[in-house]
């Protein structure tokens, strides 16, 4: 169990920057998620950390010693691999064991710890199988057993159930935050897929292009998010973004035309020099609401989405731009039918064309924004 | 529609005439020195296509020669050394060239390469010297050491090919675990490369069973020579005169456990076959 | 103020770095594991280096003497006399017609041996690639010449193109096709034909299982597109099959190629040191050992290399060109 400070790491493949100036304090027992899209460098970051790839600038501590030249054993790590890489050749046992074994550890000691990291993760009666006797989930458990058999400081996950199939992706899930609680260990855990990260986390590091977009707890980044960036990335279905033109509205905010939906005022404050500036404006799916529409006005459905627990509705807009918006299910409205949209302004959000979100128009600025360095 | 069946019949009868054929001119050579093996002396200068009679005298006649059996005795040495010492270099070899980016690589890669276009008569005064100096004249050991020039080029070369192809994160897994690389080679990397070490072991062992000019060069007495110079050494009166039953009966003996052999592991040969060649 | 010297003393602690080559950096395991590579590397690399480094270059400084067998270390230095001198007439390995014949003889070999096998090799491994009852043991079958001893296939060669007793003669008189026994291995005009002859036999399995390969590795709906509109199997072979094999059939050649220009066994089994059949190998090999001659020998075999080389360098540009030339 341990902190971990990562402070301005680079990380360049020759001339490629596939890590830029990533600085982030971990806690002790604190759950991290590292999220993003396919190539942002999460993995990369990860194995930084792990000492699998060498950092090209910046410092990484854990416990407040730097860590940058030790290898993986000596940081005090452990980690569970994407295909879980366990040793075909060796059985549950050994495999749980051959680290220990290396550390040079006492014969009981390596038994005890075996039996007991076995015993956690519910494998004492596989201990003699081999892995290819043993189903996906049950690897899975190895592969977690394995890393923390050593008891590591910091344990390391690697899209731990992008190999799982659906079911077995939300059963394993329960099981690693159920580990977390347990263990109380501090986790690193990468995934692409957003739910994970949102379930899981503590704390969820966005990153986009090698940069951190932004940091905070699973419901910050949903409320608050620092950029459209993360706005998209976060919350499923994605949120729906409109083009707006925007006029300072004193300290209430500033006054939006929303094609289709009317003139609104959001109580976000404009940058002194972008009055009449081109915004876009993000709302969620799950905040505009739909009523039926008179004769030709609002948007046109093209299609409705039925999930059982709610609908969504797929809206034609002018610009032929698709917005989504949630319904109750089963949905009043069908397809070919128009609906105008209404939002209630304090959730939606609006971003500068550079992608960043606007702060909120109060003075007290809300806490723990906006990362980008 | 009569005249298409026909034709199919007549393309399979074909085909399996084509086979038929492949199948004789493969086999028959062998198998015409097993039916000559097993003639008595006297009917050895009639021509007969099939086995009538077995008659072991030939094979005694070669068996109760000393130095055929000394043969025999140092083309095991000399093969199962080449093969032991092959598989640890070329093993170690593949790991850092298969597995480890390093600035020199390439250049490394294609040393070996050039070491295996080799023509074998162009080293040969110079490892001619390098064995006397070695006080390896006459000896196995000396073609132990000369016929790694062939078999180390191919055997890190194939044992490369299956080295890239073992997973990434397996060895990154043995990293985090604390292995150091020679663990991580022997403890990981080695159990699971078996197949492929039983492969160019094979191959090894067949390139130096059958190597013919260095044994023939570094070798000056009947008791220290290998099977293909006792072989190509047993000698009559005169050219018309070679003893062809023994000749036979000593080729039928080193050529067996070779055919056993290949016909046992014939998928593992053509793997490691393939994998040697289509990098190259 | 304090921070920013810390700054200022980071960023010149980051461009110092920055001046060491990027491999020298890396993590410990990476500079462990780089060491590693060499020290693994190192067994493999000093056994090459004495078994063929150094002899090749001792090979070449052999050819500049006048070095005997029996006399390695008294050799001395004659420059290219080895090679080509004139005295009275011109000297030398270059003004030897023997030489120029086992050159020939050599090349003449490669080139007919290889295309047989090529052609042949191809024929087999389409066969073996067709689903039949029995195809393993047809390819265990087609292993068989491959794993047999050169030695030991050119002395059952040897006795089954024997003039008097052979099999081979007895089938051709039998059928009719000769009147007279053919002395296959003596008659200067046949024996290259013989060498041929067994060569191929001995190596077309090799390039039949490299093209079969080849062959399994191909997609399957070309064919089935193919078959679908009804193109001639003949025209399917040579528009679709052949150049997607292409690659394949080039490495089998340059590796039979490699092998053919330096054939030494098959032909000293069969026909001895005859002239008909000297290829550089035996020449080369006839002067080291026979006549004891190791700088003539030595300049004999640093020419074989050299062509040797030369031929993978053509090679290799070639294949370079051409796979450009593909793309």
């Amino acid at each position: 169990m341990a902190s971990l400070t990562l402070e301005k790491i680079n990380k360049r493949f020759g001339a490629t920057r596939v890590i830029e100036e990533v600085s982030l304090d971990i806690k002790d027992g604190e759950f991290v998620v590292f999220v993003g899209p396919s190539g942002c460098g999460k993995s990369t970051l990860l194995r930084l950390i792990a000492g699998l790839e060498s950092i090209t600038h910046g410092d990484l501590m854990i416990d407040g010693q730097r860590v940058n030249d030790l290898t993986p054993p000596e940081r005090g790590i452990g980690m569970v691999f994407q295909s879980y890489a366990l040793y075909p050749h060796m059985s549950v046992y050994d495999n749980i064991a051959f680290g220990l074994k290396l550390a040079k550890s006492e014969k009981q000691t390596v038994d005890e710890r075996v039996r007991r990291t076995a015993k956690i993760l519910q494998l004492d009666g596989l201990l003699d199988r081999l892995p290819k006797a043993l189903s996906g989930g049950q690897r899975q458990r190895v592969a977690i057993g394995r890393a923390m058999a050593r008891e590591p400081k910091i344990l390391l996950f690697d899209e731990p159930l992008s190999n799982l199939d659906a079911a077995l992706r939300v059963q394993t899930r329960n099981e690693i935050a159920h580990l977390h609680e347990r263990l109380g260990s501090t986790m690193i855990y990468v995934t692409h897929d957003q739910v994970e990260a949102m379930t899981l986390a503590d704390r969820i590091v966005v990153l986009n292009d090698g940069y951190v977009e932004q940091t905070g707890s699973p419901r910050e980044l949903y409320e608050q998010p620092a950029s459209r960036f993360v706005a998209g990335f976060i919350g499923s279905p994605k949120m729906n973004f409109l083009d707006v033109d925007a006029r300072a509205e004193g300290d209430a905010g500033c006054r939006i035309q929303v094609p289709g939906i009317g003139e609104r005022v959001l109580p976000r404050r404009l940058a002194g020099d972008s009055d009449d500036a081109p915004l876009t404006l993000g709302v969620r799916p799950e905040h505009l609401t739909p009523t039926t529409a008179a004769g030709e006005a609002g948007f046109r459905i093209v299609n409705v989405e039925y999930l059982g627990s709610e609908a969504y509705l797929y809206l034609e807009t002018s610009n032929s731009d698709t917005l989504v918006c949630r319904s109750e299910a089963p949905s009043p409205f069908a397809r070919g039918e128009r609906v105008t949209l209404d939002f209630a302004p304090q959730r939606a959000h609006l971003f500068d064309h550079d992608g960043r979100a606007l702060p909120p128009a109060d003075v007290e600025q809300m806490s723990t924004q906006a990362t980008i360095s | 529609m009569s005249l298409r069946t026909l034709k199919a019949v007549l393309l399979k009868i074909g085909f399996w005439l084509l086979v038929a054929v492949l199948m004789v001119y493969a086999i028959f050579p062998f198998y015409y020195a097993v039916v000559t093996s097993l003639k008595p002396s006297s009917e050895l200068f009639e021509v007969s296509y099939w086995v009538d009679s077995v008659d072991l005298s030939n094979y005694a006649a070669v068996l109760s020669q000393p130095t055929f059996v000394a043969a025999i005795r140092n083309s095991v040495i000399v093969a199962l050394s080449v093969v032991a010492i092959a598989l640890l270099l070329g093993l170690t070899a593949a790991w850092a060239l298969g597995r480890v980016r390093f600035r020199g690589r390439t250049t490394v890669m294609m040393l070996v390469l050039g070491v295996s276009m080799f023509p074998q008569v162009a080293v040969l005064s110079g490892l001619f010297e390098v064995i006397r100096t070695l006080d390896l004249y006459n000896s196995p050991g000396g073609l132990i050491l000369s016929y790694t020039i062939f078999t180390l080029p191919f055997t890190v070369w194939i044992l490369t090919t299956f080295m890239r192809q073992l997973p990434d994160e397996l060895e990154e897994a043995a990293i985090v675990d604390g292995a150091s690389p020679w663990v991580t080679l022997t403890k990981v990397f080695m159990p699971l490369l078996w197949p492929a070490m039983a492969t160019t072991g094979l191959l090894a062992f067949i390139a130096a069973w059958n190597e013919f000019l260095f044994a023939l060069t570094f070798t000056l007495t009947d008791s220290q020579r290998t099977v293909p110079v006792a072989i190509a050494l047993i000698s009559g009166g005169s050219q018309y005169e070679l003893p062809w039953g023994p000749i036979m009966a000593a080729s039928v003996i080193v050529t067996v456990p070779l055919v056993v052999l290949v016909v046992i592991f014939q998928r593992r040969i053509v793997s490691g076959l393939t994998a040697g060649a289509v990098k190259g | 103020m304090a921070t920013d010297e810390q700054g200022i003393a980071q960023a010149r602690h980051e461009a110092s770095s920055d001046d060491t080559p990027p491999r020298g950096r890396g993590t410990r395991v990476r500079r462990q594991r780089v060491r590693a590579a060499w020290l693994f590397l190192a067994p493999m690399l000093i056994v090459l280096t004495a078994v063929a480094g150094w002899p090749l270059v001792r090979t070449f400084w052999f050819s500049l003497t006048d070095a005997s067998l029996s006399s390695l270390d008294g050799a001395q230095f004659i420059g290219f006399d080895n090679y080509l001198v004139f005295d009275d007439g011109w000297y030398g390995i270059l003004a030897d017609p023997l030489w120029w014949q086992s050159v020939w003889n050599t090349l003449y070999f490669t080139l007919v041996s290889v295309s047989l096998e090529a052609v042949l090799g191809v024929i087999v491994a389409l066969v073996l690639n067709a689903h039949f009852r029995g195809r393993t043991l047809v390819r265990a079958a087609m292993l068989i010449p491959w794993a047999i001893p050169t030695v030991v296939s050119a002395k059952i060669w040897a006795w089954m193109l024997n003039d008097q007793f052979g099999i081979i003669n007895h089938l051709l008189l039998t059928i009719g096709l000769i009147d007279a026994p053919l002395s296959w291995t003596a008659d200067a005009s046949l024996s290259m034909w013989a060498v041929i002859m067994v060569d191929v036999w001995k190596a077309t399995p090799f390039v039949a299982l490299l093209v079969l390969a080849a062959l399994q590795m191909l997609p399957n709906d070309c064919y089935e597109a193919a078959k679908v509109d009804g193109i001639h199997p003949a025209k399917v072979f040579f528009r679709v099959t052949l150049p997607l094999i292409t690659p394949a059939l080039l490495v089998a050649v340059i590796f039979r190629a490699l092998d053919a220009l330096r054939v030494f066994d098959v032909i000293y089994v069969l026909t001895s040191n005859a002239a008909s059949t000297m290829t550089m190998s035996i020449y080369a090999r006839q002067q080291l050992v026979e006549f004891q001659d190791v700088g003539y020998g030595s300049a004999a075999s640093t020419l074989l290399f050299m062509i040797i080389a030369l031929v993978t360098v053509i090679y290799l540009y070639l294949g370079r060109r051409q796979l450009g030339g593909e793309q």
